[in-house]
C-alpha cells in the first residue's frame, strides 16, 4: 500500500465531442481492485457492448457510468459535467441516463403505469415546486424595487394536473408501443420475466435519456423471452440512440454494437468494431473467452 | 363462589371499574402502539440512513443506546423509573404515563422490526429510483419505505399483541388497567378463582380479537398486490 491517503487525480478539461468520459476510472472494494485506471470516451449515438468473463468488472464499469457505484478514483463526465464533482447535482443529470438491470427492479408496489409515471411526475413536481419558490422570492424582492426594474417571474408552462396528465398519456404511449398497454393497472408480480423487463426499459425512456446503460439486460430470462427484449433494444438501437450494454449475447452485439469492449481483470484490454473483435481478435484472453462462448 | 363475584360485580358496582380498566388496557396498548410506531420509524430510517451519511449517523448511535436501553430492561423497571424518578416531581396521570413508558418501549421494538422491513426490501429497488433521478430520500420514502411497511404489517400485529398482555403491570404507576380492577374484586371478597379466570378470558378475548383483525389487514394487502 504506496498511498495511504488517497490523492485523488486531478481532472482534465473533458472533450465536447464526447457525451461520456471517463479518466483514469478506478474503483477498489478493499484490497480487491475491481476497475484499474480506465479512460474511455463515448460519443452520441454510438451503441458499446461491453462482453468479458464474469466477475471482469463489466457491472462496476456501467454502474460507475451513472456513479452509483462511487469511484475510487478518477472522473465521469456526462456532457461535461464531473459526476464525481459533488457540486454537480447527481439527480438531476441521472435523469438523463437510463438505466436497465439484470433483475428488472420494477417498483413492486407500484402498478405498470405507476412504475412508469413515478420519476417524470416526480422530477416535474420537483422543477415545479422550485419554479414557485423562486417566484416568491421574486415577488418579495420586487415590492422593493422600482416599476420598471422589476424582475419577471418564471412560467413553468405546466401545472400539476397538466404534468400528470401528460406523463400518464405519455406512458401509454410508451405501453402501447410495445404491446403492453392492457397491461397498465397490472402489479410487476403478476408479469412473465420478458414483460417486465420491456417495462423497465420503457421506464427509462419515459425520461428522455441521452443514453441507455444495460446491464445483462436478457441474463435473468428464460431463453423464450430473450428475443423480444433484444427486439426493443435493436429497435432503441435503429432510432440512435446512444447505449452501452453488458451483455453475453454476443450474436446481438455483434450485430447491434458499432464498438465492442473486451473487459478482464478490471480492464478494457481490448475494443474495436464487432467485425475485428469478433473475427480477429488479438489478445490471446479475448481468443480464450470468445472460444468459450462462441 | 360465583354469586361472591357477581355480587360484587354487578350488586356492589365493581364492574364500572373493570369497564375502565379494560378501555385503559385498551388505550394504553394502542397508543403505545401508536407512538411505538412514531417513534421506531423514525429510529429506524435514522439508523438506515446512517449507514450512509455521517450527520445521521450520530443520531443512529443515539438511537442504538435508546433501542438497547429500553430492549435491555423489565418494562416493571421502566415503569417505575419513570414513576418514582422522572416524573417524580411532575404532576401526570397514571394513564398518561403508562400509555409513555409503553410507547418508549414498543418504539424500541419497532425501531427493529423498522429496520428489519427496511433492509429487507432488495437493494435494487433504492438503485432502480436513483438512477431515475430520484434523491435517497425521495426513493426511500416513494419506493422502499411502502413496501418496507407491507412487509412488518404481521410484525407490527405481534408486536401489538405483546404489548397488551405487557400492559398488564400498568397497575404499577397507579393506572386502573384489567389486571388491577379484577385484582381488586378479589381482594374485596377473598375470592381468588372466579376474578382471576375471567381475567384470563378478557385477555384471551382481546388477543383472540387482534388476531383476527390482523389477519384480515394481511389478506387485503396481499389481494391488493396481485390485481
Ligand atoms: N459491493 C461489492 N463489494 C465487494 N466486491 C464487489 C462488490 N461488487 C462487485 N464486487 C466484486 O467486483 C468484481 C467485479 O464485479 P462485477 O463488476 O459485478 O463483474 P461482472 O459484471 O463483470 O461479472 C467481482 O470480483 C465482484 O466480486
Ligand atoms: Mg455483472
Amino acid at each position: 500500500m504506496k498511498e495511504n491517503k488517497k490523492e485523488k487525480t486531478p481532472a482534465v478539461a473533458p472533450d465536447p465531442a464526447a457525451l461520456i468520459e471517463v479518466q483514469h476510472l478506478t474503483k477498489s472494494y478493499g484490497q480487491l481492485k475491481v476497475l484499474d485506471d480506465i479512460s474511455e470516451k463515448i460519443t452520441e449515438g454510438e451503441k458499446i457492448a461491453v462482453i468479458g468473463p464474469s466477475g471482469s468488472g463489466k457491472s462496476t464499469f456501467l454502474r460507475c457510468l451513472n456513479v452509483l457505484e462511487d469511484p475510487s478514483d478518477g472522473h465521469v463526465f456526462f456532457e461535461g459535467n464531473d459526476l464525481c464533482d459533488l457540486k454537480v447535482d447527481i439527480n438531476l443529470q441521472r435523469r438523463r441516463m437510463g438505466m436497465v438491470f439484470q433483475q428488472f427492479n420494477l417498483f413492486n408496489n407500484m402498478n405498470v403505469i405507476k412504475n412508469i409515471m413515478l420519476a417524470p411526475v416526480h422530477v416535474q413536481k420537483q422543477d415545479l415546486r422550485k419554479t414557485r419558490t423562486k417566484n416568491f422570492f421574486t415577488r418579495i424582492k420586487n415590492l422593493f424595487r422600482k416599476k420598471d426594474k422589476r424582475e419577471p417571474l418564471i412560467n413553468y408552462g405546466k401545472t400539476l394536473k397538466q404534468i400528470k396528465i401528460e406523463a400518464r398519456e405519455n406512458a401509454l404511449r410508451l405501453l402501447e408501443r410495445i404491446g403492453l398497454a392492457d397491461k397498465a393497472d397490472a402489479y410487476p408480480s403478476t408479469l412473465s420475466g420478458g414483460q417486465r423487463q420491456r417495462i423497465a426499459i420503457v421506464r427509462a425512456l419515459a425520461m428522455n435519456p441521452k443514453v441507455m446503460l444495460f446491464d445483462e439486460p436478457t441474463s435473468a430470462l428464460d431463453p423464450e423471452m430473450v428475443g423480444e427484449v433484444l427486439e426493443l433494444i435493436k429497435e432503441l438501437a435503429r432510432g440512435g440512440m446512444t447505449m452501452v450494454i453488458v451483455t453475453h449475447e454476443m450474436g446481438f452485439a455483434r450485430e447491434v454494437a458499432t464498438r465492442v469492449m473486451f473487459m478482464d481483470g478490471g480492464k478494457i484490454v481490448e475494443q474495436g468494431p464487432p467485425d475485428q473483435v469478433f473475427e480477429s481478435p488479438d489478445n490471446p484472453r479475448l481468443k480464450d473467452f470468445l472460444s468459450k462462448v462462441l | 363462589m360465583w354469586q361472591i363475584f357477581w355480587k360484587q360485580f354487578y350488586t356492589e358496582g365493581a364492574y364500572k371499574n373493570i369497564l375502565l380498566g379494560l378501555r385503559n388496557t385498551l388505550v394504553i396498548a394502542i397508543c403505545g402502539l401508536i407512538i411505538g410506531i412514531a417513534i421506531g420509524t423514525i429510529v429506524a430510517c435514522v439508523q438506515v440512513a446512517g449507514r450512509r451519511n455521517k450527520v445521521a449517523k450520530v443520531f443512529s448511535v443515539a438511537g442504538d443506546v435508546y433501542t438497547g436501553i429500553f430492549r435491555g430492561t423489565p418494562i416493571v423497571v421502566q415503569l417505575l423509573v419513570f414513576h418514582f424518578i422522572i416524573f417524580a416531581s411532575v404532576d401526570i396521570d397514571g394513564l398518561t404515563e403508562a400509555i409513555l413508558v409503553f410507547g418508549l418501549n414498543s418504539g424500541a421494538y419497532v425501531a427493529e422490526i423498522m429496520r428489519g422491513g427496511i433492509l429487507s426490501v432488495d437493494a435494487g429497488q433504492l438503485e432502480a429510483g436513483r438512477t431515475l433521478g430520484l434523491s435517497y430520500p425521495a426513493a426511500m420514502l416513494k419506493i422502499v419505505f411502502p413496501q418496507a411497511v407491507k412487509n412488518v404489517i404481521p410484525t407490527l400485529g405481534n408486536e401489538l399483541i405483546a404489548l397488551t398482555k405487557d400492559t398488564s403491570v400498568a397497575g404499577f404507576v397507579g393506572t386502573i388497567d384489567l389486571t388491577v380492577a379484577f385484582r381488586a374484586i378479589s381482594s374485596a371478597t377473598y375470592e381468588f378463582i372466579v376474578p382471576y379466570i375471567m381475567l384470563a378470558v378478557v385477555y384471551l378475548a382481546i388477543i383472540i380479537i387482534f388476531t383476527v383483525i390482523i389477519r384480515l389487514a394481511e389478506r387485503r394487502l396481499r389481494r391488493n398486490e396481485r390485481k
